[in-house]
């Protein structure tokens, strides 16, 4: 705890020390980041009153801090204005104008009560449904048309060129690889929007949730094996990837594993149909249910798949496309639905 | 090309068996060897007791079985079917144009194949459930609009009917028909893996389905084209001069031209792009056993099966249980192999 306000003070007298006498309260460049530091500094002064966190979660925050922390240093080693006149503007988030181009972003921005400040999404950002609805582009950001909506930051899963110039803050959050990275992600989008507390309890419900889905879980000998279908060609993708590493908490183990051992397809090769076959999973998962139409009757109808043991099992998991994309709030019903799946199977006791 | 050799057109006896051994000995290895290893001998009696229902008991369980006879042998003669097509329509159109650089996508096949492939993912047409998949359909009518396109274009902007004129309005019809299947693939980013994945070609999801899709115009084109060789031979001449002998150039070009565009377009539909075939075989063939199409086309139609079967082998093998796009192997080792015969050729 004194640690946390320790870090605010120096944070403060920092700022107070770089700035001068300057009373301009615009929000230009190098006010941004100046603001943004101070922002997070009363935050972590509010914080540092409240007994209430947990310490898992005050931990992770701890940790955050510091890397946004050096971020700060980074880019605001200029001039900025005056402490006070900082605090005064972050004092009201209003400030905060989004543009998110990460569809996951726009999910944690939203669940965190960011949602406000979010005035244009990419044109995958489809949930939740009060998201604004604009066609930006994520995949080939335009600059121009980003301007246009006046954001003071952007949030993207890679650097956009040419925002820096502009003024305009780039947060980027690139695709997590690991449970913990979207927790690190939503404490990274609470600290920048002033939602820290938002942001610390969903994280926290999160883990609870998640603790909840894999304690449920039967006991088993042997593992179940599942195959993660992304497309009807059979990319599928492996243990290394994000959406891997979660049906790893529920201690399946993946077919395409030996298919990218050495990360050549970044986690995410084509299989062999008859080798699917061949591997006979336990469990599909069907992550081409909306964009392909595929279903446990598309997937019996293919020809031999009928002889697996999913297929004449009904084991063959219908799951949204977007979730088992994303690695936004929405893993824990993705987990949730998984989880469902392999509770089902009864665990046999080893012979 | 334009040099005619006076070289006996026909074909010789032991280059239909030596063609014809070659079709087999690469069906069995495509048979035997695969992602998943089996017992090679049971699998041979696997599938002649496909062939004579009944006749013969293995000892694959029936999973092994189903393996071998719904997945391995159809993609081994879709291969086959995908390769003869684009070995043969690859012959004729290098004949028809008299040039070198001819291959079965010159005048805006695969253009439109891949425009009409790129519509069908982009609307998320398929539903997985129709006889016919719309990927399918939509890649066979966009690559046989491109050449039809091209073809008016090409009468349109010259009277005399001229291959030059063809070429390039295949050229322009390509690059237009390109555009917007970029335009449409930069819109929808999310369906862009399995644009690239089509465009790189691959049998890896095809069935019987696809075998009786393409197997009657295959077979029927194909005989069309070996029958047309002779006119090929004529037209290798020159215009003016199989004119002069008679032939009315116009409409042997517009028969051979639309055959051998269905015949690719339907290719295309069931396998992607696959690239190279068409061009490298034909020249292959024409550089070991002379220029007279009527050794050429029907031995184009035998190499390209057996090449494109040895190639979907190793797509599946080299990074087994991982697939590799086929046209990354028709290209990475049809090219060098190309290069070391262009030379030996030469060396003669």
């Amino acid at each position: 705890m004194k640690f946390r306000v320790l870090i605010a003070l120096l944070a403060l007298t920092l700022i107070a020390a770089a700035c001068g006498n300057d009373t301009d309260i615009s929000p230009t460049v190098t006010g941004d980041t100046a603001e943004d530091t101070a922002d997070e500094a009363m935050e972590d002064d509010e914080e540092a009153m409240e007994d209430e966190e947990s310490e898992e979660a005050m931990e992770d925050d701890a940790m955050e801090d510091e890397e946004v922390g050096t971020a700060d240093a980074d880019a605001g080693g200029d001039a900025g204005p005056d402490a006070n006149a900082a605090a005064a503007i972050a004092e009201s988030d209003e400030a905060q104008t989004i543009v998110s181009l990460s569809p996951t972003a726009t999910e944690i921005l939203f669940a965190i009560g960011a949602g406000d400040s979010v005035v244009a999404v990419d044109a995958f950002s489809n949930f939740p449904a009060e998201a604004p609805v604009s066609e930006l582009s994520g995949f080939e950001p335009n600059v121009e048309a980003i301007a246009e909506f006046e954001p003071t930051v952007v949030y993207s899963q890679s650097p956009i060129e040419g925002l820096d110039a502009l003024g305009i803050q780039n947060i980027v959050q690139p695709a997590a690889a690991s449970i913990d990275d979207v927790y690190a992600q939503i404490e990274q989008s609470g600290a920048e929007t002033g939602n820290v507390g938002e942001a610390a309890e969903l994280v926290l419900q999160m883990q609870t949730d998640i603790d909840a889905i894999l304690a449920a879980l039967p006991e088993r000998e042997t593992p179940l094996t599942y195959y993660h279908e992304i497309d009807t060609t059979f990319f599928t993708s492996t243990s290394s990837t994000f959406i891997g590493q979660v049906y790893a908490l529920l201690g399946l183990e993946n077919i395409a594993d030996p298919a990218d051992p050495d990360g050549e397809a970044f986690g995410f090769p084509q299989l062999s149909q008859e080798f699917i076959v061949d591997a006979n999973p336990d469990i599909i998962f069907l992550a081409d249910t909306i964009f392909e139409a595929q279903t446990a009757e598309t997937v019996a109808a293919r020809p031999g798949w009928d002889q697996l043991s999913a297929v004449q099992n009904g084991n063959v998991i219908e799951m949204n496309d977007d979730i088992a994309s994303r690695w936004g709030p929405r893993i824990v019903e993705f987990l949730q639905v998984a989880g469902d799946a392999v509770s089902a199977i009864e665990a046999v006791p080893a012979s | 090309m334009t040099t005619v050799t006076t070289r006996p057109a026909g074909i010789r006896p032991w280059w239909i068996i030596g063609a014809a051994g070659f079709v087999i000995l690469a069906s069995i290895a495509g048979l035997l060897i695969g992602p998943i290893s089996l017992n090679r001998g049971q699998i041979i009696l696997d599938v002649l007791d496909a062939i004579l229902p009944g006749s013969i008991d293995t000892t694959l369980t029936e999973q092994q079985s189903v393996i071998i006879r719904n997945i391995r042998l159809p993609r081994v003669v879709l291969a086959l079917l995908v390769g003869a097509s684009l070995g043969t329509s690859g012959a004729s159109y290098q004949g028809v144009f008299r040039n070198p650089l001819a291959d079965p996508f010159l005048l805006g096949v695969a253009a439109g194949g891949g425009l009409g492939a790129t519509i069908a993912f982009v609307f998320q047409l398929g539903d997985g459930r129709g006889v016919l998949d719309p990927v399918q359909i939509l890649a066979f009518a966009g690559a046989m609009l491109a050449v039809g396109l091209t073809w008016v274009m090409g009468v349109l902007g010259d009277r005399t009917n001229s291959a030059t004129t063809l070429i390039l309005a295949g050229v322009a019809v390509a690059s237009f028909l390109t555009a917007i299947q970029t335009f449409l693939q930069q819109q929808n980013s999310n369906e862009i893996r399995r644009v690239f994945a089509w465009v790189l070609g691959g049998l890896n999801t095809s069935g019987w389905s696809e075998v009786l899709q393409l197997l009657p115009v295959a077979v029927i084109c194909i005989i069309v084209l070996w029958l047309s060789s002779r006119t090929l031979d004529v037209l290798s001449v020159g215009d003016e001069e199989a004119t002069a002998l008679g032939m009315s150039v116009g409409r042997a070009r517009a028969i051979i031209v639309t055959v051998a565009s269905l015949l690719t377009a339907a290719a295309v539909a069931v396998s992607g792009l696959i690239a190279f075939v068409g061009l490298i075989v034909p020249h292959t063939i024409r550089l070991i056993f002379g220029s007279s199409f009527k050794v050429i086309v029907p031995l184009s139609t035998a190499a390209g099966a057996g090449f494109l079967v040895l190639c979907d082998l190793l797509a599946r093998t080299l990074l087994t249980p991982a697939e590799l796009p086929i046209g990354v192997v028709t290209a990475f080792f049809g090219a060098p192999f190309f290069v070391v015969i262009l030379r030996t050729a030469r060396l003669r």
